[in-house]
């Protein structure tokens, strides 16, 4: 068979499954980035067993129950706790004695996912004096994986390369002062998730929920094409108090944004961009 | 063979964009494959090397210098110029994109490695198909296999480093034993190889 045929075919059925998970489900992938969504789906083709994707599109539209690992499948990044140290080092040295002027503080972790970044924050902010007057919005649009995020629980063998990470951050406290270790897993301390709210939010649909000092947004912005960049862009700007800062993923840039302007180089290497004070 | 080794043989007019994947030894391979690119082609060259996930990577300072052609580490959603070769990021996977356009991932690794050679491959061979050559160098594990193998049923051109010349054979190996390749050869023939992509002429 042609080759290019049976790709034309393959992006036909994405975008009908598209369409068909917005007008069930009220997901919105319309917006997503064609090559690592076609990436993802041709995995879950293969992980249940569907020659098409339009065998998937019916598994998705006539057994609601299934739909909920169809989303991680379309959604989930697993990330790991401080990943990219050197950002933390800088939010740490640069952002934080800014933040610190605030009476109290609100942060807004967009594309949470399974938390990581969430308990890296308030790791970060319990060191320096800061969390107990900050509080943390943690949003995701994938229920499962804010559940997870709540919880708080992660694969003990994940914990060497936290710690490091956490090390090379500048933490100056022991990643195992906020951890329990039991069956294998590392049960992260309630008393940091205090000053959490979990919410479920989209940014391709949802609005600004809060006026924020934070937004850390990373590697979320990579995965949706250039407009839906633009909406998410959008909002952490009306979101961000005058001089607020945004931290994006270490190859992510507001270049192709349309509201590139609204924001400052901050912290270049690292992507953390400050809001404008007019 | 006879036939070929009198007539080597040419990309002229088969290739619309290359990808190239290598592990250990790649940054010797490319040193022999990259200078060979012609000054003014065509095709865009994307070129996946495992490397530690260090935040900076120095590929482009290391090559950009060797080679008659831009060189550069590719950034999320932009658009891919002709002629220009483009690394992915450490801890990234590349993928291209309608546009066309460069895109990367944090998805899981794959063989362990982020940036993997399958994933770029497999994007490529759904963007450029027949168009498109995929060469696997010398490297340590099986990463790329799977992805020339798209590129072959997408009816694009593969090679893979004769592994008898590669510094680490298993990846070429690797790829060989999921099917044949259309060039299996020493780096200095695959670097004459490459030197026969088209180049832009002036009308």
């Amino acid at each position: 068979m042609d080759a290019e045929v049976t790709d034309q075919t393959f992006d036909i059925e994405m975008g009908l499954l598209v369409d068909a998970i917005y007008l069930k489900y009220h997901f919105d992938f319309r917006g997503y980035a064609g090559a690592s969504m076609r990436r993802r789906l041709k995995a879950a083709m293969a992980r249940f067993s569907c020659a098409t994707l339009s065998q998937l599109q019916d598994k998705v539209l006539h057994e609601p129950a299934f739909f909920p690992q169809m989303l991680d499948y379309m959604t989930v990044q697993v990330s790991e706790m401080f990943r990219d140290p050197s950002y933390f080092l800088a939010l740490r040295r640069e952002v934080v004695p800014l933040l610190r002027t605030y009476p109290s503080l609100k942060i807004w972790v967009a594309g949470c996912s399974t938390g990581e970044e969430v308990y890296s924050l308030a790791i970060l902010l319990r060191e320096e004096g800061l969390l107990e007057r900050t509080l943390i919005y943690a949003t995701d649009i994938n229920p499962q994986a804010l559940e997870r995020a709540e919880a708080g629980v992660y694969d003990l063998d994940r914990i060497a390369a936290f710690t490091l990470n956490h090390q090379r951050a500048g933490g100056h406290s022991s990643l195992s002062d906020y951890y329990t270790a039991a069956y294998g897993r590392a049960v992260f301390d309630k008393s940091l998730r205090q000053q959490v709210v979990f919410s479920d939010h989209s940014l391709a649909t949802d609005s600004v929920f809060a006026e924020v000092q934070l937004v850390s947004c990373r590697n979320v912005l990579i995965y949706f094409d250039r407009a839906l960049q633009n909406r998410a862009v959008g909002l952490f700007r009306d979101a961000l108090c005058r001089k607020g800062f945004l931290g994006l993923g270490s190859k992510e840039s507001l270049r192709f944004s349309s509201s590139a302007d609204a924001f400052d180089d901050f912290v270049r290497d690292e992507r953390i961009f400050q809001k404008q004070g007019a | 063979m006879t036939a070929q080794a009198l007539q080597p043989p040419t990309l002229a007019h088969r290739v619309d964009a290359v990808v190239i994947g290598t592990s250990a030894g790649g940054v010797e391979a490319l040193s022999a494959l990259l200078p060979a690119l012609p000054a003014g082609m065509r095709a865009p060259v994307f070129v996946v090397l495992h490397l530690p996930r260090e935040r900076r990577s120095l590929l482009v300072e290391i090559f950009a210098p060797k080679c008659a052609v831009p060189v550069r580490e590719a950034q999320d959603k932009e658009p891919i110029v002709a002629g220009t070769v483009y690394f992915a990021p450490p801890d990234y996977h590349l993928l291209v994109d309608a546009g066309p356009q460069l895109a990367l991932s944090v998805d899981d690794p794959v063989h362990y490695s982020r940036p993997a050679i399958d994933v770029l491959f497999q994007s490529a061979a759904d963007l450029y198909g027949p168009r498109l050559l995929g060469l696997v160098l010398t490297g340590g594990n099986q990463d790329g296999a799977a992805g020339l193998a798209a590129i072959r049923r997408a009816g694009g051109l593969s090679g893979v480093q004769d592994p008898t010349d590669a510094l680490m054979p298993l990846m070429p190996e690797c790829a060989l034993a999921e099917g044949p390749a259309d060039f299996v050869l020493p780096l200095a023939q695959l670097a004459a190889l490459l030197a026969t992509l088209d180049v832009e002429t002036v009308a």
